[in-house]
């Protein structure tokens, strides 16, 4: 049996994980482990530890397991697990703040699906509106990967999908201070007073302190 | 016409706020095109939303959730002021998620209508509802119009419906269809005289954008939902979301080589947008409905109609 091994769970790591659990609205200690999750998941043939493992991870504290986790990073988002677990944990939000508290901490496992949000974000901010030809090309440069789908630029022109206009607002100003207003903020994610958007309004009990020791892992 | 009529008339169903989206004349073109001649043919108004922003689709939901909701909701705010009375449609299923999570983030409290409109610097009622194009087109009375104004038959042309994630999930967003079955397009199709295939990917993950910043990850799932397409003897996928659209056309052909490298048999799926091939059975032309666009080459089908074919060649 795979054991996993608590002894440097801190109290400071259980307070982290809880507040992950607070942020996401979501308790971990609903889930009882069936997979399903995983099962569905798309993207678990690229993750170093599985939704399930990720929730696990969480009811024991392991914080630094999580926050260091590629998966968090891999996920699409794409919500089958939320969906389909039979105790209605919303997986994809617990990612989603896992997410956030490792960006917090200046970690980001996976570099390329942080880079490409920020540029589609900061493409937002100064024009209001998507450009596929910018975020690609801002995309190859920031993340060294000059000549990804570089071929595929002239049949895209000759498609006229991409050219040299430019798609955006006319009131730049507004999209731009909202984009600002919600990034000042300081912090990711809904402050505490609001209902997030799919979620009964209740708050989340901090998970409770697990006992220093072993406990069996989670072997896959 | 006439500002007043709009504000006292009853809501008429065929006449929507348009939110084009920002792939609708770029990678979106065909989805755009069609979409144009359904609605001229069906009599389906679509008055554009002034100034409309990008909804901010996943990357800014995963950045702050506040971010998608606020961009979305500014956009649903001049839907109301510009065309008061009027609900909103999206082609695009990522733009449709994105409005319909911030109406509903909206009315959920009286303390989060507060934040929206904080953020936005504008009053915003919540009053308009957000629908997907296929949701509208689904819809008895407008698929009764749709029905009536088909004159050709795709002549049981085999398709594979594909849905896609943000149409059907969350439910509680979407509150569409059903998550993990869908029928609504396979309806639409069969008007036109396909026959839709029962098959298991009709609602899975395309990798959306990860088919760019993890390609090496993603491109798996868009192979996985060409497998399944084609061992279910599909001839076609229809879509209704143009990054799907764009993920499957654009990369079939890299994934063919791919396959044949390994000694697989690639596959050949021509990928349609519902649209399209309702634009077709009403008498569009490849031309007209953005066909002759595609990446992946369509195949002839003869469905009976003079200048309307879909043996178009495809782009050099």
């Amino acid at each position: 049996m795979t054991t996993i091994d608590l002894s440097e769970v801190t109290s400071a790591d259980l307070e982290a994980v809880s507040q992950i659990s607070r942020e996401a609205d979501v308790d971990p200690d609903d889930c009882y482990q069936c997979g399903k999750c995983t099962a569905g998941c798309p993207m678990a043939h690229e993750m170093d530890l599985v939704p399930r493992q990720i929730i696990r991870s969480l009811q024991l504290g392991l914080y630094r397991r999580v926050l260091t986790a590629k998966s968090p990073w891999v996920c699409a988002q794409c919500q089958v697990c939320s969906v389909r677990c039979p105790q209605e944990v919303r997986i994809a939000e617990l990612m989603l703040a896992v997410r956030h508290a490792a960006k917090r901490e200046g970690l980001r496992p996976v570099r390329e699906t942080d880079i490409f949000d920020d540029i589609f974000v900061s493409n937002i901010r100064s024009q209001g509106r998507n450009n596929e030809v910018f975020l690609a090309a801002f995309y190859n440069l920031q993340s060294g990967h000059l000549v990804q789908d570089v071929a595929n630029v002239p049949a895209m022109v000759a498609r006229g999908m991409i050219g040299p206009r430019i798609n955006h607002v006319k009131d730049k100003a507004a999209v731009r201070r909202i984009v600002d207003k919600v990034l000042k903020k300081g912090s990711s994610g809904s402050s505490d007073s609001l209902d997030t958007p799919s979620s009964p309004s209740s708050s989340v009990a901090p998970s409770s302190p697990s006992s220093p020791g072993q406990r069996d892992g989670d072997a896959q | 016409m006439i500002e007043t009529a709009a504000i006292s008339a009853p809501r008429t169903p065929l006449r929507y706020s348009y939110f084009p989206g920002c792939s609708a004349d770029s990678t979106g073109i065909s989805y755009t095109l069609s979409t144009a001649y359904v609605a001229r043919k069906i009599e389906l108004e679509l008055v554009e939303i002034p100034d409309w922003c990008c909804c901010g689709i996943s990357a800014a939901a995963v950045t702050d959730p506040e971010l998608g909701i606020a961009l979305s909701a500014r956009s649903m705010a001049l839907s109301e002021r510009a065309n008061p009375g009027l609900d909103v449609v999206a082609p695009c299923t990522g733009c449709f998620k994105s409005l319909k999570t911030a109406v509903s983030f909206a009315r959920k409290s009286t303390s989060n209508h507060a934040r929206v409109e904080e953020l936005i610097e504008m009053p915003y009622a919540a009053s308009a509802e957000a629908y997907s194009l296929l949701e509208v087109l689904s819809q008895p009375e407008v698929a009764t119009v749709v029905k009536e104004r088909i004159c050709g038959s795709l002549q049981g042309l085999k398709v594979a419906c594909y849905y896609g994630c943000a149409i059907v999930r969350p439910p509680a967003i979407s509150q569409f269809d059903d998550p993990e079955n869908p029928q609504s397009m396979d309806t639409l199709m069969q008007l036109a005289g396909a026959e839709p295939l029962s098959w298991a990917y009709k609602t899975e993950c395309c990798g959306a954008s990860h088919q760019i910043s993890a390609p090496r990850s993603a491109r798996v799932l868009i192979e996985r939902i060409l497998a399944n397409a084609a061992a279910n003897g599909a001839q076609a996928i229809v879509t209704a979301c143009p990054l799907c659209t764009l993920n499957l056309d654009l990369r079939e052909k890299e994934i063919n080589r791919a396959r044949q490298n390994r000694g697989e048999k690639p596959f050949n799926i021509p990928i349609y947008y519902f649209t399209e091939l309702l634009g077709l059975v009403m008498g569009g032309s490849a031309k007209e409905l953005g066909v002759n666009r595609h990446f992946w080459p369509v195949s002839a089908i003869d469905i009976g109609v003079a200048n309307s074919s879909l043996d178009a060649e495809v782009v050099a």
